[in-house]
């Protein structure tokens, strides 16, 4: 098991900062207090903070923010940020609305769409 | 639209499409037709693109690239339409987007 | 489900290059890329690249993607834009986004070309509008025509923030100042000269406080850090600006590689989570390949290569040539390769704080802390010497992987030698003509033509000018120093363009003589 998912290490109590007001997630408007805290509440993993706070979950898919919220989670939990392993990456890659998503080209459409 | 810039040292004059007209929460403004409606927007003096739903801040203009989402507005009854890779087309109907929608908080 | 011998995902630099290598030797290839326009970022690349001849040096980043395209499209090779890869599935099926519908496509190859996004930085008030990413700017300016604002304060000191500032300058907005946390500029000397020379003030050691305004940025506070980047107290400087640009590094956009199940590693020499893959771009899947920013950040002539590459590695791993073929090809590209990563910015030195150049002269502090070369740390270098008449004088102070100066020349006053990483030698004896070509060839506008004594108490400089309106001769202005400071009244003799120069244009200014080797730009009232 690895330092980062040793949950019974202990990383200390909350302690509030100047900047915990600082907006991280511009699209879902997630502070850094907020996902610092989330660390405390047990959530150690970018995934588990995704989910918890919604990070990364909005419009831009994290395109802004993944590397912000990797830095405070790791500093957190004290470890670097090259051991948190990145949250899951999944379709669709980008924004899409769900009309177009459901709606499949159709064989014979295929050749002439490229 | 001094914003404009009309002749660039290495690029020149920039081709443009053809001038039309498009509203901004109603009034009439002009852009280029196909240029992306951020720019044109740009050029007019806008800055504001949206308030965001939770705190109602100011967003506007961030990567131009399509990908930070922030200067969505709301386009021909359509919100969320990223106004910096969507093209302009005469007679668009653009309005600052509130949360997720064209009503005023 | 349609099939293809090897579907490419991005437009740039890398993807395009791939796409070349790949339907020559006659794949049936498809490029698939989210934007409007091809090419990646190389249309907003308005500046003349660096490197030799075989990396398309001296040519700018816009002219260099009309090339790419024009090739790709004599071979065959389907761009297809406005069509967004959302997902990549085992086996290598491809799911693409184009206009209102979703379409699955099938390759027997991959090659992700997807680039890099751009890394941002958190101060009180950054999610203001007119705060805005550096290939925002980019973006606004070169693509679109549109000035991203009027006075901007740009943040990063890379090639980047560097770049940027100046093509700021170029459309006419005015740069109040640049800063950095770190406390070197991160970026070439060469660029961050050019920026400094026109007046723009360096701050090193310095960051953003405070983002002001309402609605809107309209104005900025910026305070100097200590070594753990704490803001110490009573520094503070405030400039009223409209916008406030962010250049402060990029990130491989590597996620499809992660959900098509390529190994991963985070790698902070190579800009965060990329591909664990071999020299060619080989990930851990077979017949999944990567080229470009997306698999570590480097830069654009790079990222050719390693798009050509991956390209013929493609063609072997599908048996469109044969192992032996490939081998000699890509010895070929390992050593243009090579080229590009020497010197003091190679990927290896990264981190280093290099104190002296390969020929053992001291790199100029000044460069480093305010991005200019001191009066008195220039006539140290090899390329500013002191003859009779008019003579080039060549600020390049940094081993950088560029030599187009020296094929310039055809005087042969001008010397690099066969390690093009040295510092380019004014050589004795030589007799200059005054063409010019080499201030126009030189990427880093580091070049000037100086008579020091014209025989009335005056000297000429020639510096290379990007800027409009040009001056009419005759035009008076007041000469600027390196630092970009005022240093005597200035009177433009001459200006010349010539296809030759492609945009780069001799201004030829007339200062007294005690200034010649102190007036590096003039700036009109």
């Amino acid at each position: 098991m690895n330092t980062v998912n040793d949950r019974s290490r202990d990383i200390g109590p909350f302690v509030p900062m100047d900047d915990d007001d600082m907006l991280i997630c511009r699209c879902e408007e997630i502070t850094k207090g907020e996902i610092r805290r989330a660390v405390h509440d047990g959530m150690w993993t970018l995934t588990e903070i995704r989910r918890y706070l919604r990070t990364g979950m909005g419009l831009c898919q994290g395109q802004t923010c993944s590397r912000l919220v990797k830095g405070i989670v790791a500093r957190e939990l004290g470890v670097s940020p090259a051991e948190l392993e990145p949250a899951t990456s999944r379709v669709p890659m980008r924004p899409i609305e769900m009309r177009v998503f459901a709606n499949e080209m159709t064989e014979d459409k295929e050749a002439d769409a490229v | 639209m001094e914003a404009r810039i009309s002749e660039h040292p290495i690029l020149g004059v920039m081709e443009k499409g053809q001038l039309v007209s498009f509203t901004l929460d109603g009034k009439t403004v002009q852009g280029f037709e196909g240029e992306p409606i951020a720019a044109a927007l740009k050029a007019a003096g806008l800055m504001v693109h949206r308030y965001t739903a939770k705190e109602h801040k100011p967003r506007g203009i961030f990567c131009a690239i399509g990908r930070c989402t922030d200067c969505v507005m709301v386009v021909d009854g359509v919100p969320n339409v990223r106004t910096c890779i969507t093209p302009l087309r005469a007679g668009m109907q653009v309005k600052t987007q509130y949360g997720v929608s064209d009503r005023q908080f | 489900m349609k099939r293809f011998d090897l579907i490419i995902v991005g437009a740039g630099p890398s993807g395009l290059s791939a796409a070349i290598e790949a339907a020559k030797r006659g794949l049936n290839v498809v490029v698939f890329d989210e934007n409007e326009k091809p090419g990646g970022q190389l249309f907003k690349q308005i500046h003349k690249f660096f490197g030799s001849k075989e990396h398309r040096a001296k040519v700018r980043g816009f002219v260099i993607g009309q090339q790419l395209l024009k090739e790709a499209d004599e071979l065959g090779v389907k761009v297809v834009l406005n069509a967004t890869v959302i997902g990549l599935y085992q086996d290598k099926e491809v799911v693409v986004r184009i206009g209102e519908e979703v379409v699955h496509y099938k390759a027997d190859a991959i090659v992700i070309a997807t680039g890099a996004a751009e890394n941002m930085v958190t101060f009180k008030g950054w999610t203001l509008p007119g705060v805005i990413g550096a290939g925002a700017a980019q973006t606004m300016m070169n693509l679109h025509g549109v000035k991203p604002g009027n006075k901007v304060l740009m943040l990063g000191s890379g090639n980047v923030g560097l770049v940027v500032s100046f093509q700021l300058m170029q459309c006419g907005c005015e740069v109040v100042a640049l800063v950095d946390a770190a406390p070197r500029v991160g970026g070439y000397g060469v660029h961050a000269s050019k920026v400094a020379r026109c007046g723009v003030p360096f701050y090193l050691s310095h960051t953003i406080v405070e983002a002001e305004g309402e609605d809107h940025v309209t104005g900025v506070t910026i305070a100097k850090v200590d070594e753990k980047f704490k803001f110490i107290e009573g520094t503070e400087k405030h400039f009223d600006v409209d916008t406030i640009c962010l250049a402060v590094g990029l990130s491989p956009m590597s996620q499809l590689l992660k959900m098509a199940g390529c190994k991963m590693e985070d790698n902070p020499k190579r800009g965060g989570q990329v591909p664990i893959c071999d020299e060619y771009g080989r990930t851990s899947i077979p017949g999944v390949f990567v080229a470009g920013d997306v698999s570590g950040i480097e830069e654009a002539s790079s990222a050719m290569i390693e798009g050509r590459m991956a390209g013929v590695v493609a063609s072997e791993y599908l048996g469109y040539i044969e192992e032996k073929e490939r081998d000699e090809e890509l010895e070929g590209l390992s050593h243009a390769l090579d080229g590009l990563r020497q010197g003091m910015f190679a990927p290896k030195n990264r981190g280093k704080q290099i104190e002296e150049t390969e020929e053992g002269i001291p790199i100029s502090t000044n460069l480093l802390q305010k991005g200019y070369v001191s009066d008195a740390e220039i006539e140290h270098f090899p390329g500013v010497t002191h003859v009779v008449g008019v003579h080039p004088v060549i600020e390049c102070t940094q081993n950088i992987p560029c030599n187009p100066c020296q094929d310039a020349c055809k005087k042969g006053c001008i010397s690099i030698g066969c390690n093009i990483t040295s510092l380019p030698i004014a050589v004795p004896g030589s007799k200059c003509i005054g063409c010019g070509m080499c201030v126009a060839s030189c990427s880093g506008q580091a070049i000037f033509l100086v008579d020091e004594d014209c025989g009335d108490g005056t000297a000429t400089v020639t510096l290379p000018y990007e800027f409009l309106p040009l001056p009419e001769e005759g035009k008076k202005g007041t000469a600027l120093g390196r630092d970009g400071k005022p240093v005597c009244e200035a009177e433009v003799v001459s200006i010349k363009s010539a296809k030759a120069f492609d945009k780069t244009n001799l201004l030829t200014m007339r200062v007294p003589k005690e200034y010649a080797m102190q007036a590096r730009f003039i700036k009109f009232a």
